[in-house]
This record gives C-alpha cells, sequence and structure tokens, in this order.
C-alpha cells in the first residue's frame, strides 16, 4: 500500500541551492492542502560535500525517503544523480543536470571524473526514464547562472501533484524580487526541456 | 494557518507561543537554527536572546532568568550538554522559577558530531522528564507543554529532538504568539536556591517523590498513543513511532502500536500493551532506554511476552531507517523483506568529501604550520570547520571543545620531545580553551597554540561570538581582543599573523617553535565565505605557462586549483588570497589586474 502520494529525492553539491527547490515544493504543498514533509542535510557535510534533501508530498510519516521509493529524483550535479540513484524507484524518473561539479578528489589528480555516458547509462538501466539537460547553460541562458536549480524545478513542476500556478506562487515568496524575472524565465526553460 | 517549516523553526516558533522571555545557547549542529530564528523575528522577540559562551554558561543564564519569573530555555547540541551536565544535574534538586526548558538536540548516526550519545539517559540520570519529539509539529506542541510541565513540578523539563526532527521540515500548525509577562523579580529563597549540603539532602528526597507524579501526569499525554489491535505488537519511541506506523500500513498487517514521546515512560500504557500480546517489538534510536523498562515490566506482569529487540532486530548505533524498520517488523511477522536497492555503478564516481573551501585561510594556517614544525610534530586539534585538515597531516587530535591545549599539555607533560603545535577556532578558544590556556601556563606547559581566528563560528552557520564584536541579535557590544585574553592567561610568546602572508606566518611559527615556553600564534583573516558574502574578493590568479607540472600547488589542497594537460589551472572558486602563488615552485601562479 502507498504511504505517500508522491516522493521527491533532490541531490547535489553544497552550495548548488538544493533546499531552495523543497522549500518552493513545501509551500506550494501548504498552499494546496497537502501534508508535506522533508528532511535536508546541514552542518559539516555543507562544505563542498555531496547534499540530499528528502521531499515528501500528501505524506503524514517520516521525512525520509525509502531506498528504492522515490517517484523523482532530481540531481543539480551528474555525478550525484548516481551516487543517490539506490533512492529511485525502478518505475520513476530521474531528471539530471549534465553539468558537473568536479569535486576535490578530481581536481587534485588523485581519481578521474568518469565520462557522462558511463554515469547516464547505469542510470538509465535503473529507471523508467531519464532526463538529461544542461540546466547550468539553461539558466545562463535565462539570465542568471544561479537560477540553475529553477531550471531543474521547472523540468520537475510536470511529475508532481501540484499546480504550475502554485509552484510559480511559492517561487516567488522565496526568490528576491529583482532575480524573479529571471527565475521565472529559467523555470519555462527547465520545463520545455521535458516536454 | 499552516507553514512549511523547518524543526528547529518549530521549535523557536513553540519557545515564543509559551511567552519565552529568555534564550540562550551556543551553536552546534543539529540545534543552531533555533536561536537564529528566534533572533529573526525582530517584532516578536522575548525579552532577551543570546549566543552564550559556552553550554553551561547558556544553561546558568537561562536559569538565572527562570528564578526570575521569566520562562526560559537553554539550547544545546547533544556533547554540549556534557559541558552543562553541571548546572544539569544539581537544577534537577533546586528546581525553576518560572518554567525552565533544556532544549538538547541529539545527531545519531554523527551526521555533525564527534559521538551520538544518546541525551535520554541524561535526563533519565537527572531525574528529570524528557519530551522526544517524533516530527516538528510534535517538537512545537511539546515546547510549549515543557513550559507547563516544569512549572506544574518545579523542575527543569529537556526537550530532545534529533537531527531528523530539527532538520526536517514540514507543514507546522501555528499558533498564536504570547506576551513574555510582567518584568520579573528574584525572590529570596536559600533552601531552594543555595545548594549546601543541608539543603540539598531534603531537595534529592523531594526529587525522587516527584517522580510517580510527573509519570502519572505524563501518562495522558498525547504523543504517548496506544492503539490495541492484533496480539503482535510495537512500542516505538520518538520518529521510531513515525517509522513503524509508515511499515504497519504498507504491510497492511494489524498491529497493536504504542507510540511513545515522554519520560519518565507511561508504564500503564506499556502494561496494558504487555497484557494484550505474545509478542512485542521496542523499536527506539540509540540506547534501550525504553526497552530496559519494557523488560522489567514484564517481568512483573507477563513473563511470557516474547520481547524483541536491540540484541535481535534493532541497532544499538547510528540512526534508523524506513526500510531496518520496516524489515524488522516483516521479519517479526514472518513477512518478505524488501532489500535495499543497490546502484553497482555508483563505485565509478569520484568520492565527494567535505574540505575546506577554496582560500579558506584555516589551509594555509595549516600549511605554514606545517613546514615549520615538520612532520615529526605532534598536532592537536579541535572542534570546527578545520578538523577538515585531518589530510594536511596537521590534525592528530579531536576530542571535545577546547581539548586540543590540553591534550597538547598532556603530551607534552607525558614526555613527548618532539614539537607540540595545536590548533582550535576563535569561538572554540572562548568557548573551552581559555582554562585549558591558564592550565598550560600555570603549569609551565612548552607547547604552541595557534588560534585560527576567522572572526566568527563558522562550521555551525556564522554565529558571532564575543570576538566578534556583535551579539545574537546583531547589536554591538565589546569586542573582545584574544590577544590581551592570551597575555592575561599567562602565554609567554603571542603574535597576530595574516595567514595569507605566507613567509610572515612561517617566520612567526619559527619564533613560537624555538619560544622556550607557552606561545601563542592567533592566525587572523574573515571566514573566506562571509567574505564572499560581503562582496570582498581582493585579487585574481592565473597559472603561466612557465608552470612546470610539479604539482605542489596541488598538494596544498586548494579545491580552486585544477590539473589539466600536465600543467595547473586556477578555476572560478578561487577566492584570491594569493597563497598558491607564494608557494609556486616556479612563480607561473600570478595576479591577474581586473
Amino acid at each position: 500500500m502507498r504511504t505517500s502520494e508522491c516522493d521527491l529525492v533532490i541531490v547535489g553539491v553544497g552550495g548548488q541551492g538544493v533546499i531552495l527547490i523543497s522549500d518552493v515544493i513545501g509551500r506550494a504543498a501548504v498552499m494546496a492542502g497537502k501534508p508535506v514533509c522533508g528532511a535536508e542535510t546541514h552542518g559539516m557535510a555543507q562544505r563542498g560535500g555531496s547534499v540530499i534533501n528528502h521531499t515528501r508530498i500528501g505524506c503524514r510519516f517520516s521525512p525520509m525517503v525509502a531506498s528504492g521509493g522515490a517517484d523523482v529524483l532530481v540531481a543539480l550535479e551528474p555525478a550525484e544523480a548516481l551516487r543517490f540513484a539506490q533512492f529511485l524507484s525502478p518505475t520513476g524518473v530521474a531528471l539530471v543536470n549534465t553539468r558537473p561539479v568536479l569535486p576535490s578528489t578530481v581536481t587534485s589528480g588523485k581519481v578521474e571524473y568518469p565520462p557522462l555516458q558511463e554515469i547516464l547509462a547505469p542510470l538509465r538501466a535503473h529507471s523508467r526514464k531519464v532526463f538529461a539537460m544542461d540546466a547550468t547553460a539553461l539558466a545562463g541562458i535565462a539570465g542568471s547562472a544561479q537560477a540553475m536549480n529553477v531550471v531543474m524545478l521547472g523540468a520537475l513542476a510536470g511529475h508532481i501533484p501540484l499546480s504550475e500556478d502554485l509552484i510559480l506562487q511559492a517561487l516567488s515568496l522565496v526568490v528576491p524580487p529583482r532575480f524573479l524575472e529571471a527565475n521565472k524565465k529559467a523555470f519555462a526553460l527547465g520545463k520545455a526541456e521535458v516536454e | 494557518m499552516r507553514e512549511y517549516l523547518l524543526g528547529n523553526a518549530a521549535i523557536a516558533r513553540g519557545l515564543l507561543e509559551a511567552g519565552v522571555g529568555l534564550v540562550a545557547g551556543y551553536p552546534g549542529t543539529p540545534s543552531s537554527e533555533i536561536i537564529e530564528t528566534v533572533a529573526s523575528i525582530k517584532n516578536n522577540m522575548p525579552a532577551h536572546v543570546e549566543w552564550s559562551v559556552n553550554e553551561k554558561v547558556a544553561l546558568e543564564v537561562a536559569a538565572g532568568a527562570s528564578w526570575t519569573g521569566r520562562r526560559a530555555a537553554a539550547t544545546m547540541k547533544h556533547v554540549g550538554l556534557n559541558v552543562a551536565a553541571d548546572p544539569f544535574m544539581t537544577l534537577a534538586y533546586l528546581g525553576v522559577g518560572a518554567g525552565l526548558v533544556v532544549i538538547c538536540a541529539d545527531d545519531p548516526y554523527c551526521h555533525s558530531s564527534q559521538n551520538e550519545q544518546d541525551s535520554r539517559r541524561y535526563a533519565q540520570f537527572a531525574g528529570i522528564p524528557c519530551l522526544d519529539p517524533k516530527n516538528p509539529q510534535e517538537a512545537k506542541e511539546m515546547t510549549v507543554f515543557a513550559f507547563e510541565l516544569s512549572e506544574k513540578f518545579n523542575i527543569p523539563v529537556m526537550l530532545r529532538p534529533t537531527t531528523r526532527v530539527s532538520h526536517a521540515r514540514e507543514d507546522v500548525e501555528i499558533g498564536s504568539v504570547a506576551a513574555p509577562g510582567k518584568q520579573g523579580r528574584f525572590i529570596k529563597d536559600p533552601a531552594r536556591r543555595v545548594a549546601l549540603p543541608s539543603h540539598a539532602r531534603p531537595l534529592h528526597s523531594e526529587l525522587l517523590a516527584k517522580q510517580a507524579a510527573m509519570e502519572e501526569a505524563l501518562e495522558s499525554a498525547p504523543w504517548n498513543r496506544l492503539e490495541l489491535h492484533g496480539d503482535v505488537g510495537i512500542i516505538a519511541s520518538g520518529i521510531a513511532g513515525l517509522y513503524a506506523e509508515e511499515a504497519a500500513l504498507e504491510l497492511d498487517e494489524d498491529l497493536s502500536l504504542l507510540c511513545i514521546g515522554s519520560y519518565p515512560l507511561p508504564k500503564k500504557l506499556i502494561r496494558r500493551m504487555l497484557e494484550h500480546v505474545s509478542k512485542v517489538m521496542v523499536i527506539e534510536e540509540l540506547e534501550p532506554v525504553v526497552e530496559e523498562q519494557v523488560q522489567m515490566i514484564a517481568r512483573e506482569i507477563n513473563p511470557h511476552v516474547n520481547i524483541l529487540g536491540k540484541a535481535q532486530s534493532i541497532p544499538r548505533e547510528g540512526e534508523l531507517d524506513y526500510l531496518q524498520v520496516r524489515n524488522a517488523i516483516a521479519r517479526m511477522i514472518e513477512r518478505p523483506e524488501r532489500e535495499a536497492l543497490q546502484c553497482p555503478a555508483v563505485s565509478i564516481l569520484p568520492p565527494r568529501p567535505p574540505s575546506l573551501c577554496a582560500g579558506c585561510s584555516h589551509r594555509a594556517t595549516h600549511y605554514a604550520m606545517r613546514k615549520v614544525f615538520g612532520k615529526k610534530a605532534i598536532y592537536p586539534s579541535d572542534i570546527g570547520c578545520y578538523t577538515m585538515a585531518v589530510d594536511m597531516g596537521t590534525v592528530d587530535t579531536c576530542l571535545c571543545m577546547g581539548a586540543s591545549i590540553t591534550l597538547a599539555s598532556g603530551i607534552r607533560f607525558g614526555g613527548e620531545e618532539e614539537g607540540i603545535c595545536c590548533s582550535l577556532g576563535d569561538s572554540t578558544f572562548l568557548h573551552g580553551g581559555m582554562t585549558g590556556l591558564l592550565n598550560a601556563a600555570y603549569n609551565k606547559a612548552r607547547i604552541t597554540v595557534t588560534i585560527l581566528d576567522n572572526s566568527t563560528t563558522a562550521m555551525t552557520g556564522h554565529q558571532p561570538h564575543p570576538g566578534t564584536g556583535m551579539t545574537a541579535t546583531g547589536e554591538k557590544t565589546t569586542m573582545v581582543s584574544i590577544e590581551a585574553l592570551a597575555k592575561a592567561l599567562g602565554a609567554g610568546l603571542v603574535e597576530t599573523v595574516d595567514p595569507y602572508r605566507l613567509d610572515e606566518t612561517m617566520k612567526s611559527f619559527q619564533r613560537a617553535k624555538d619560544y622556550p615556553g607557552l606561545s601563542v600564534i592567533i592566525a587572523r583573516q574573515p571566514c573566506v565565505i562571509k567574505a564572499r558574502r560581503s562582496g570582498l574578493r581582493p585579487k585574481s590568479f592565473l597559472v603561466g605557462e612557465e608552470c612546470i607540472g610539479c604539482k605542489i600547488c596541488l598538494d596544498f589542497g586548494c579545491p580552486a586549483i585544477e590539473f589539466e594537460n600536465d600543467k595547473a589551472r586556477i578555476n572560478a572558486l578561487c577566492s584570491g588570497c594569493g597563497v598558491c602563488a607564494a608557494i609556486c615552485s616556479s612563480s607561473a601562479i600570478r595576479e591577474v589586474a581586473k
């Protein structure tokens, strides 16, 4: 029996804006009158490390998504998509920003960053569908490289049981007004990628 | 009205709804956002909110306000309670004026901590009630209730969220904020405020006598919920209750369920459960606090009931997760387990450990320290971002706040003859390092103490401290001089350096190394995250064609330096500190005009 309407796992690197996506979704869910909960990474792990956020829409239980339970995996960085792929349900969808952020273990020459195809292939084998996009480039086109997370939010919007109107309304509450237009553009570009 | 709130923000909200008059605490993951949230709600701020110098101080300040008739709370992480243990234990005897709540956030799995001690044991030890929320909504309600309970039984009350409550988000029902009440007055009552032996003895008896009444009162608390169904049962505490409820629903099994959120435990509810079932599983994170009580009650009333717990199904370390709980229940009722998915391709991924930021001055200080003191020297260190310099070979110990200096002293007195250079941050020094420095001076420890002064409490989210000249609410205050403190505490040599000036820093470390007594080096440079936020990016650097690919700069470990086609390259993370230019063997790294 399903215990949640929709389970999301949002992953990336500390500083990429993972929490903003979950905050917008949480606020939109509250506006829609749906119970919603989530869990996030703070503290030491944030310093350039991998971060994971769990968000459960229409759920009154624990804030953590179980292994194999996520309906959607949103990855702001490709290696992190694969790192946390075990959370994704085999019937789930992965949305992946293809722009790598090199960890210090790679920049220092200790290990290599695998080619994108070697990351995406096992992800494709593991899930129902993978949407890969250069969200960082799309954010640049929208006028703010910082809005990469909002490109991914736009791509996510059609995959969750919340109306686009509410998501955009919630977005306008968390983004500073002067960046709102660029963020709305970023959202639309992300949305177009999965249509 | 409902709002999507972080657990710690929900607790802050609860404090304001309870009309709290004072909140004091020391930052520590996962507790820090409670005070930050209280301090950010400007219009509804309590009479006083502060970042205290440490947790002991915070609890004592809170107790003082409570004795003056103001509801008061002290916030800390679990290991902070060790620091505050002295007032904590005796406050249980002396009692409160207005309600006093100790908010102590536990960290099962050590997400951001040096151990995973279970604070429910502390509450049990002190003999005070403990409220153990399962989610942000409950955390908020328990915060308000904790003050009422504290006043009813004249005793401090512990609220014990865990990381998965403090850093969970949830839609939380918001109530109205209460005013902190009229101005306080301290009423003299030596028998209850002066812990002389002759006062303490009757107070201890009183504390013990309260236990039964507190247990009775908590028996009917709404967060202890018993549902009797089938003859197999689950008793679960805190967040484990949510996992168990979800598992019962997913497995579609008619299990009896007792969810527990308060201590002393609801023994009557436990009795009713044990009378009803033939088999019961106790599910709780960390210590078997509930399980031990269940075992004791079972021996009295139903020795035949089969009790499963830590020995069979539920680990005593780390945090629980849904699948673990679900599968433990499935095994108990002989249903198939659901395996966690594996994705073998993960092995191709590069590790991404947390690391010091690009341009972090701690890296430069540790680099200079290692260059001067050498590989054989001993480097006791401490708790903060700089503990991540463990990969640089300059972090040989990390025990607890301030222990770098005292361990260094003990290592010297133990007979170690190599150089000893310890390191700790500014906030850590002010929290727990000053007494150790005084002790080192008094007992003639020949060591070097490096105070890594980035003028903030960086790791926990950049909280101010007495060295910053700013209070928790952003008011200007006395800015304490770390140099003057170090001298006053008895250090013989005290020098301040800018770690971005590598050459001068190394010269300073050399003088400290040669000094025949206690030396202190204060390496001062603002936290690079704060500097970036305030728009400071003093210089830009690039690697020229002269690069010979020697990788010396790469060994420095700054994330802004990459290696490509046999040459170093500086990426966009560069904060312009310029230290790599100073260590480059071929003078290939140079500043570029903007």
